[in-house]
């Protein structure tokens, strides 16, 4: 089958700002697809692309074969789009909202009752359908938007950002909507800037500075990180640690919390670098061996890729 | 959860001063809603506090009370040896505070920045005139004193904030969500220079609601409808609660709840 | 079609109702504005003080203090002044005019049956000069024919004004102030509409879904033609009410064509609307696009006839114009839509056009 988005050397300026440079990628039918970067990286500007609300300068993008330049009105039609921004009317009760986006997309009346319901039981809003949108909490009004943009059973759903600035247990309920809704179908391409996100997705593109650094499935990505790291739990050198980052072997040392993640350089044998480090420290250390995350792998690709980063 | 409330304090061995925080029953009630519900807790000198909870959980209300910002309904609590009821004028000189998202001013070239906040703490010229040359060549920013804050990179922003809290010198320094949004390579220059100067024996008070975040403090509580429901180590939880994440720890003890939100 | 555009204007009337702080200003502004702007923007004067250096202190003098007194334009100041006070009293606004009868007033009559008084006014404002001195001529003129009615003139002219035989100027500013509240007010209501769903976000939602610019554009004009049609309502009522403005023509003629002239009103703040960024652009856009041209353009205040060419084919494009000409017409002469269609064509074309070029303007997408 097709993939069911195809970004071909996409590319988009705004002024003098390169916001995309260069970036290819698919999306299969069925996926649940991540753009992963900072902000700034070009994961808003990708998706806005998608939901034809911008043109690419050069490259081609295409929904279901349709091309965004010209396919407007139809692209439009098949697709979910959820802005970064809550951009529901707060002047307007839950069920108001939800009935002017069914008016919009023109969903039968008939079936408007059914889809209601169904959105209010995943959503757990029925209880709320007359309250102000505004008066919402901030993981309520992320499930709110996300029901004005299934109203009208989009083959695609575009979610920038949904769950930026929401508690990690709204977070986690959002992404468990998520795959439900990937369960039943619909493709999904989600932005976030948050490592733990993307390890959910199926497929992920890396952004950085307007261009791709990597994609691939999370899980693979982490598995191609060769590069060695240990934890060193010491509450005390956490707040001092100039002394291990100068010991042959050691590549970057980071605190974190009540230890430090130690990375080497690869070519040295994990005993030989612990006792580099005791014996730096003039003590006996303990190395504990760990898996790199997300963001180390991150972090690598950038230094690695030479691109300037403060 | 037990409606008997927690009760966390530091070790009682130490003497009053090796706090910089220390919070005894700090309630603060809005008509019948209570925001902060007698919180206890303390904060040593030099160490990196996490303070995490949802939006609306009671963070904000707690922050500008230990401001001198909003007095407390009841309980006290000192900051910087000084108590927040009468002594709240002394307590603004001693602080410093930063968020990333309102410190700076976007249409002020970054010299003008440094300038006016030196200002605003009562520092004299000379003072200031020092301080903005040491920061600028600190920060490598030389050759953009002139140019307005909102041109710089996001990751630079974010330096200068700091930088500017810190101008007047406080013991203390609230960040409030200092590095979301943040690409991970700057997140970890800004986490070095926090543990620079929590080496150097300020304290640095964290509040946030991103778990990645929280993973770099020394010792985190986590706040929940006003309450302070779980503080430790971030390691001494992961063990207790046998779970690999502070997201994971923060679901599982918030997660099964039932939220406030979803009472009508 | 239809159905997305119902479903966008239900929306905007619950946005108008629901924030009621809102709507109350907006209606109450323009009836405050009629109250300010009416009672201070008038050209008549009344009670000018004058002062007089009688140095004749005769019959004749008397009389014709009398004849400056009697009427409702001067007043006298009730003391005696002397030359070198005159000077002072200017300066200190005590006084407009000072009027100086020489001491051979009576014999020079007598004599050689003609006299000079000396008028000395005080022409800072020099519209101010201008009317003092045209009132105190007819004074004079008036007092002439009195006092000569043995010898009359062989022409006088007895002038017969029309329509507004008072000559009272407000009667003639209130259906301007009408024309340029309503035309502020309605364009400021939709200017705003769509730049505010372009600054909360909401815009960017609704443009993903496939509505049509036109439907956009039509769902933004409509609810505020009702919320117009009660402004204008409130408008000329208050102005009836407040400063007794006559209405001799159609009442519904003058309701029908204030509606298509608020119509144009709001499709040029819609037009507006589509070009700004920001709320407070186009605030200040309306502003500056409405008002200045209104008061000083549109036959308002100056007679367009006696402008620079170049100014009267621009006032040839202000909707002001034609709707000043219109309720002019229907208020103070009672003329009917036999002789105003013209205008009421003109101005239906204005807002039809406008419309369409806020729609073609209408961008569907972000940039």
């Amino acid at each position: 089958m097709t993939p069911l988005i195809s970004v071909d050397h996409f590319s988009k300026s705004y002024e003098e700002v390169r916001a995309v440079r260069d970036l290819t990628f698919e999306v299969n039918r069925g996926e649940l697809f991540g753009l992963i970067g900072p902000d700034g990286a070009g994961k808003t500007t990708t998706m806005r692309t998608l939901v034809t609300l911008l043109r690419p300068d050069t490259g081609s993008v295409t929904v279901d074969g349709m091309d965004v330049r010209t396919r407007m009105k139809d692209i439009r039609a098949i697709t979910g789009y959820m802005p970064q921004r809550f951009s529901l009317y707060p002047d307007l009760s839950v069920e108001q909202n939800i009935r002017f986006f069914a008016d919009l997309f023109a969903v039968p009346r008939e079936e408007l009752p059914a889809r209601m319901d169904r959105l209010y039981r995943f959503s757990r809003l029925e209880a709320f359908s007359r309250r102000l949108a505004g008066r919402l909490s901030g993981g309520m009004k992320q499930k709110l938007a996300l029901s004005c943009t299934l109203i009208h059973d989009p083959v695609l759903l575009v979610l920038d950002e949904p769950t930026t600035g929401v508690d990690p247990v709204s977070r986690n309920e959002f992404w468990e909507i998520l795959h439900e809704l990937r369960a039943q179908g619909v493709t999904i391409v989600v932005s976030t800037p948050y490592m733990d996100e993307a390890m959910k997705c199926d497929r992920i593109v890396i952004m950085h500075d307007g261009a791709s650094l990597a994609q691939g499935s999370p899980r693979d990505l982490v598995a191609s990180m060769t590069v060695p790291m240990y934890a060193l739990d010491d509450r005390d050198l956490v707040m001092n640690f100039s002394r291990i980052e100068t010991v042959p072997g050691v590549r970057s040392v980071q605190s974190f919390g009540d230890s430090l993640h130690i990375t080497s350089d690869g070519d040295i044998l994990p005993e030989r670098l612990q006792s580099a480090i005791g014996g730096a420290l003039g003590r006996d250390v303990h190395l504990r061996p760990i898996s790199p995350s997300l963001e180390d792998v991150f972090i690598a690709l950038i230094e690695e890729g030479g691109v300037h980063v403060l | 959860m037990s409606s008997e409330h927690l009760r966390f304090t530091g070790d009682p061995a130490l003497p009053a001063s090796e706090f910089a925080v220390s919070a005894t029953d700090l309630t603060k009630r809005f008509g019948t809603f209570t925001a902060v519900d007698a919180i206890s807790f303390t904060v040593r000198k030099g160490e990196i506090f996490g303070f995490l909870g949802a939006n609306g959980a009671g963070k904000t209300t707690a922050i500008r009370m230990f401001c001198g910002l909003l007095p407390p309904t009841s309980g006290t609590a000192n900051v910087a040896g000084y108590n927040i009821r009468t002594q709240s004028r002394y307590i603004k000189q001693t602080i410093g505070y930063m968020s990333q998202k309102f410190s700076l001013y976007e249409d002020l070239t970054v010299a003008q920045n440094i300038e006016f906040y030196g200002g605003i703490y009562g520092l004299t010229r000379e003072h200031i005139a020092r301080k903005t040359e040491q920061l600028l060549e600190e920060l490598q920013l030389q050759d953009r004193r002139n140019k307005l804050t909102a041109s710089l990179p996001l990751g630079w922003k974010q330096r200068l904030a700091l930088s500017v809290s810190l101008l007047h010198d406080p013991s203390i320094i609230f960040l409030d969500e200092p590095t979301g949004g943040v690409d991970p390579i700057s997140r970890r220059n800004f986490w070095r220079i926090i543990y620079e100067i929590a080496g150097s024996g300020k304290t640095v008070f964290v509040t946030t609601h991103y778990m990645d975040e929280a993973e770099y403090c020394n010792r985190l509580s986590i706040m929940y409808r006003g309450r302070i429901i779980e503080i430790g180590h971030p390691g001494e939880l992961k063990e207790r609660y046998g779970l690999d994440s502070m997201q994971d720890i923060f679901i599982h003890l918030v997660g099964g709840d039932i939220r406030p939100e979803n009472t009508p | 079609m239809r159905r997305r555009l119902f479903a966008i204007i239900r929306k905007e009337f619950i946005h108008i109702f629901r924030d009621w702080r809102t709507l109350m200003i907006i209606i109450l502004m323009p009836i405050l504005m009629i109250v300010l702007y009416g009672y201070a923007i008038t050209l008549d004067m009344r009670n000018i003080v004058f002062g007089v250096i009688d140095d004749a202190r005769t019959t004749e003098s008397r009389a014709l203090i009398e004849a400056f007194s009697e009427n409702g334009f001067f007043r006298p100041l009730h003391r005696e002044i002397r030359r070198d006070d005159m000077e002072e009293l200017f300066m200190r606004r005590d006084v407009h005019m000072v009027l100086v009868i020489p001491k051979t007033l009576s014999t020079d009559l007598i004599t050689r049956r003609t006299a000079t008084v000396q008028l000395i006014v005080d022409a800072g404002d020099s519209n101010v000069g201008t009317f003092v001195n045209n009132y105190a001529a007819q004074v004079l003129n008036i007092h002439n024919r009195r006092v000569n009615d043995t010898s009359p003139l062989l022409f006088t002219i007895t002038p017969r004004i029309f329509y507004n035989p008072d000559m009272n100027s407000t009667h003639f500013f209130v259906p301007g102030l009408v024309a340029l509240i309503l035309m502020l007010i309605s364009a400021l209501l939709t200017s705003i509409a769509i730049t505010r769903e372009k600054e909360t976000g909401t815009m960017e939602q609704i443009l993903v879904s496939p509505v049509h610019a036109r439907e956009i554009v039509l769902g933004k004009v409509l609810p505020y033609v009702f919320l117009g049609l009660i402004n204008a309502s409130l408008i000329l009522i208050s102005a009836w009410i407040l400063f007794a403005v006559p209405v001799r023509g159609s009442l519904l003629l003058l309701g029908v064509l204030s509606l298509v002239y608020v119509f144009v009103a709001l499709s040029f703040g819609l037009l507006i609307s589509t070009v700004a960024r920001t709320q407070l652009i186009a605030m200040f856009g309306t502003l500056m696009a409405t008002i200045l041209p209104t008061i000083m353009l549109s036959g308002f205040i100056f007679p367009i006839a006696s402008m620079p060419d170049i100014l009267q084919y621009f006032a040839q494009i202000l909707p002001a114009t034609y709707f000043l000409l219109i309720i002019r017409a229907i208020m103070l002469k009672g003329v009917g839509l036999a002789e105003l269609w013209p205008e009421a064509l003109i101005l239906t074309g204005m807002g039809v056009l406008l419309l369409f070029a806020a729609t073609r303007r209408f961008r569907m997408r972000l940039e």
